[in-house]
């Protein structure tokens, strides 16, 4: 994929959003903890133990920003 | 998944009927509060408008909030990650919110779709302006024709004009989850529209 082809994929990926299942807000928030914990200290794949969380993530950018925070402060102040 | 030992001291300690609750519940405050703080600096760093004294205020505001918000749930805590991982989130959360309603203070919401025109305007080669034209165009008239007029409002306020969730939900007299499933469903029509118009690369997964 040239870069051109990639900026209106993403300026259709914002509007549009994900293009499969994703979670909730709601259901987001409850996994959120288990997410970053399977991320960063127990291992595996994340996305396989929360479907639907990447695609929300993709798609909820107040979600996303709450992930990345919890993500940072896990792996740092808490590490 | 049964808790680790700290994490099950933790909800022991917090039980109404714990004589060490007053403790545990002064030692989650602070917990919250460093996690809110860690937030709030975060966050000025991308709103450098917001400064001063005001913003630990707001982190202990927040701290105080997401202690009750906690409290409340705490029968929801399953022993699935680290009680304080679990307790971060909290205290993250309402910072976040808080933060972005700060940053909007005073300021109207942007109601019109003339950001239509900075998306369709780019520096690619003529081939790909045609291709971003063609699509944002079949978009935009797929959110005319396809949407309610509430859900129009919602697309045009989060997707296209970039407004916070929590700032619209304050707003709207709404919440955040409500305000996503309605876009989420909106995304939804466009995209069977666009694919019935032939775009076929934008079908849905699964």
């Amino acid at each position: 994929m040239n870069s051109e082809t990639s900026n209106t994929r993403n300026a259709a990926a914002r509007l549009l959003g994900p293009a499969g299942p994703e979670l909730s807000c709601d259901e987001c928030f409850e996994e959120l903890d288990r997410y970053v914990e399977i991320e960063l200290t127990v291992g595996g794949d994340p996305d396989y133990a929360v479907p639907g969380m990447r695609a929300h993530l993709d798609g909820c950018p107040a979600c996303r920003e709450d992930y990345e925070s919890l993500r940072a402060y896990v792996a740092t102040a808490a590490g | 998944m049964a808790p680790d030992a700290e994490s099950e001291r933790w909800l022991r300690e917090l039980q109404e009927d714990s004589p060490e609750r007053p403790d545990a519940v002064a030692a989650l405050h602070q917990l919250l509060l460093r996690a809110a703080r860690f937030e709030v600096r975060r966050r000025s760093a991308v709103h450098p408008h917001l400064r001063g004294d005001d913003l630990d205020d707001l982190a202990m505001q927040a701290a105080d909030d997401a202690l009750l918000a906690l409290l409340s749930k705490l029968d929801d805590y399953r022993g699935e990650s680290r009680f304080t991982t679990w307790a971060y989130k909290f205290g993250l959360f309402e910072a976040a919110v808080k933060i972005r309603k700060r940053a909007w203070q005073g300021r109207e919401l942007p109601v019109s779709d003339h950001t239509w025109a900075s998306l369709s305007t780019g520096a690619g080669a003529p081939a790909e302006e045609a291709e971003r034209s063609e699509l944002l165009g079949a978009i935009a008239t797929a959110v005319d024709t396809a949407l309610s007029a509430r859900q129009r409002e919602v697309f045009v306020s989060l997707a296209l004009n970039g407004v916070p969730i929590d700032v619209l939900a304050e707003r709207s007299g709404s919440t955040r989850g409500a305000l996503y499933k309605m876009l989420h469903d909106a995304r939804r029509k466009l995209r069977q529209e666009l694919v019935a118009q032939g775009f076929d690369e934008l079908r849905e997964d699964g």
